[in-house]
């Protein structure tokens, strides 16, 4: 699919449309109206065009995702700085599309903003960055990063007297080859950081594998740990509800590998 | 006197008594100085253990919460290994948060190349937003990172350093200071540099600028100087890599006709160990070193 026509996003500030795309399909909303469903999701995706190397990362996480944001997370677009919110941080920002997607269908910001995916002008660049997406709470794309940001921030949040907020935190099964992910996964276990929640989004693609499987490497460390299969709405959602007091919680999500 | 390490974690451990916005993060260097401001603050003082890139990572995630992160460990770990956390973490991210580093150039000169980081200034250079203060003295340590402290959601870093000047001077954490007055030249003494630039320029007709806040670059405090000279000759004696700071003073002068002669740490490993001393002339920055140097590049016009 191209897009040559003229696209004009909507203002952030005013949320004033001045042009709808055109090649958004007329079935979908593109303002605030009845609420998006999971069914709709792979056509919002397919509003976003020129990233297909990442096209396996970017489904992948589309269940995993959509169940966090639907039924489990307590942030939406009011209350996107809110000190009290849950806080998600996407680690693996390669192919944000499911991420994009889930964001537009929960109205952080307007579905007409996905046809300019990557472009100049856009806001979703191939990844995320959290000075110019609403709800989107790092910039992200260089791996390893998000998990010792979330240990700062389930510190940070601990260390104010608040401890509604949950903070989760999505790497994939190769990114955990970064040593920057063992620093913090060792340490958050030994501060028994009960906020804090791992999503790893498992397709097989670290190219050395992990011998003893994922979840060893969380519980060896004191981890509560739950591996699930990733397009199973009904276990995702009681693995990222099962209780795991005085310890950080894992959901490893399986999902078909990445080159079967 | 106590060292500039000392009095960080005696000023800091007040500052987390005054300030709930401040945390502490550690690497397993600097612990002890925290204890008792870890008794006090147990959850804003963390140790992460012998991982630097979560020491940093740890810290824009405490930033990103609205916390101010006060984070120590060597400046080779703190800057050079973690670099990239420094860069995403806090840059990208669009948070603030300070980095205190000890060791410096070769405060530790016996314990080798590995614990020295000449270089971190100029890999703080190729990002944009850094504040870096580089005090000379205990004394002006404490005001500096007081400063630090306060700096809302500035990104800022002090380089503390076991090289001290005899005596303390006033430091603002702006610009540069005036210290002598001369018309054949300006020399920017950084830092624990002042003392042996004083002892080199004895005699010299030339100012000495005292820089303890180096970045932003006092472009107008240079201008100023220079104006007051008679010629545009600049000399920069800096505590790290040689070079680090001339293009600052070459954009500050950029209309006018000047010369600048970058004086800092060579890149080259020396491979040995000792004292302090030894490393300072080894690297042409004892006063002799200096005096050798700086009088051969100001005009001759020497004496009173």
């Amino acid at each position: 699919m191209t897009h040559a026509t003229t696209h004009v996003m909507t203002e952030p500030a005013t949320g004033s449309t001045t042009e709808v795309a055109a090649d958004i399909p007329a079935a979908l909303p593109t303002h605030t109206g009845r609420p998006i469903e999971f069914a709709e999701l792979p056509a919002l995706m397919s509003l976003m065009t020129g990233d297909e190397k990442h096209g396996p990362a970017a489904t992948s996480t589309l269940d995993a995702l959509w169940v966090l944001y639907d039924r489990v997370l307590r942030v939406s677009p009011g209350t996107v700085a809110d000190p009290e919110r849950d806080r998600f941080l996407l680690s693996k920002g390669h192919g944000p599309m499911a991420y994009y997607a889930v964001l537009a269908a929960k109205g952080f910001f307007p579905v007409d903003w996905l046809p300019g995916f990557g472009s100049y002008d856009s806001p979703l660049g191939h990844h995320p960055d959290r000075q110019l997406v609403p709800g989107v709470e790092i910039g992200s794309g260089s791996l390893g990063h998000g998990l010792p940001l979330a240990v700062g921030t389930a510190l940070g949040l601990r260390a104010q007297g608040r401890p509604g907020p949950a903070v989760w935190v999505l790497i994939g099964d190769a990114e955990l080859d970064e040593g920057s992910n063992h620093e913090a996964l060792a340490y958050a276990g030994a501060a028994g950081l009960d906020r804090l929640h791992t999503l790893v989004i498992d397709n097989s693609s670290a190219t050395h594998g992990w011998r003893g499987g994922i979840a060893s490497r969380f519980e060896s460390a004191g981890w509560s740990v739950a591996t699930v299969d990733g397009r199973d709405h009904q276990a995702l959602y009681a693995a990222y509800n099962a209780p795991h007091p005085g310890r950080p919680h894992a959901v490893i999500a399986r999902v078909e590998p990445k080159n079967a | 006197m106590d060292t500039m390490r000392e009095r960080f974690a005696s000023v800091t451990s007040r500052l987390l008594d005054e300030d709930p916005r401040l945390a502490v993060v550690l690497a397993d260097i600097g612990v002890d100085g925290f204890a008792g401001a870890a008794r006090r603050h147990p959850e804003r003082v963390v140790n992460v253990g012998i991982r630097e890139q979560l020491l940093i990572g740890v810290g824009g995630g405490l930033a990103l919460t609205g916390l101010r992160p006060i984070m120590h460990t060597f400046a080779s770990f703190l800057v050079e290994r973690p670099f990239e956390q420094v860069k995403l973490d806090f840059g990208h991210q669009g948070v603030g948060g300070v980095l205190v580093s000890a060791g410096g150039s070769y405060d530790w000169p016996s314990g080798g190349f590995t614990h020295m980081a000449p270089g971190d200034i100029g890999l703080l250079d190729t990002l944009d937003g850094w504040t870096v203060h580089v005090p000379g003295h205990p004394d002006e340590a404490e005001t500096l990172l007081r400063h630090a402290a306060a700096a809302g959601d500035d990104k800022v870093y002090v380089r503390l350093s076991v090289q001290v000047n005899a005596a303390p001077r006033p430091v603002d954490g702006v610009g540069f200071r005036t210290v002598r007055e001369g018309r054949g030249g300006v020399v920017i003494a950084v830092g624990p540099m002042l003392d042996n630039v004083l002892a080199a320029t004895e005699g010299l007709d030339v100012t000495v600028l005292y820089a303890t806040t180096v970045r932003p670059f006092d472009a107008a405090g240079l201008r100023a100087a220079t104006g007051a000279a008679d010629a545009a000759d600049v000399v920069i004696v800096e505590p790290y890599l040689a070079g680090t700071s001339t293009r600052f003073a070459n954009e500050a002068l950029e209309d006018r006709p000047h010369r600048v002669l970058g004086l800092g740490v060579g890149r080259q490993e020396l491979r040995r160990f000792g004292q302090l001393d030894e490393h300072l002339a080894a690297h042409g920055l004892d006063p002799r070193g200096l005096r050798e140097r700086i009088a051969g590049f100001v005009p001759a016009r020497t004496g009173q």
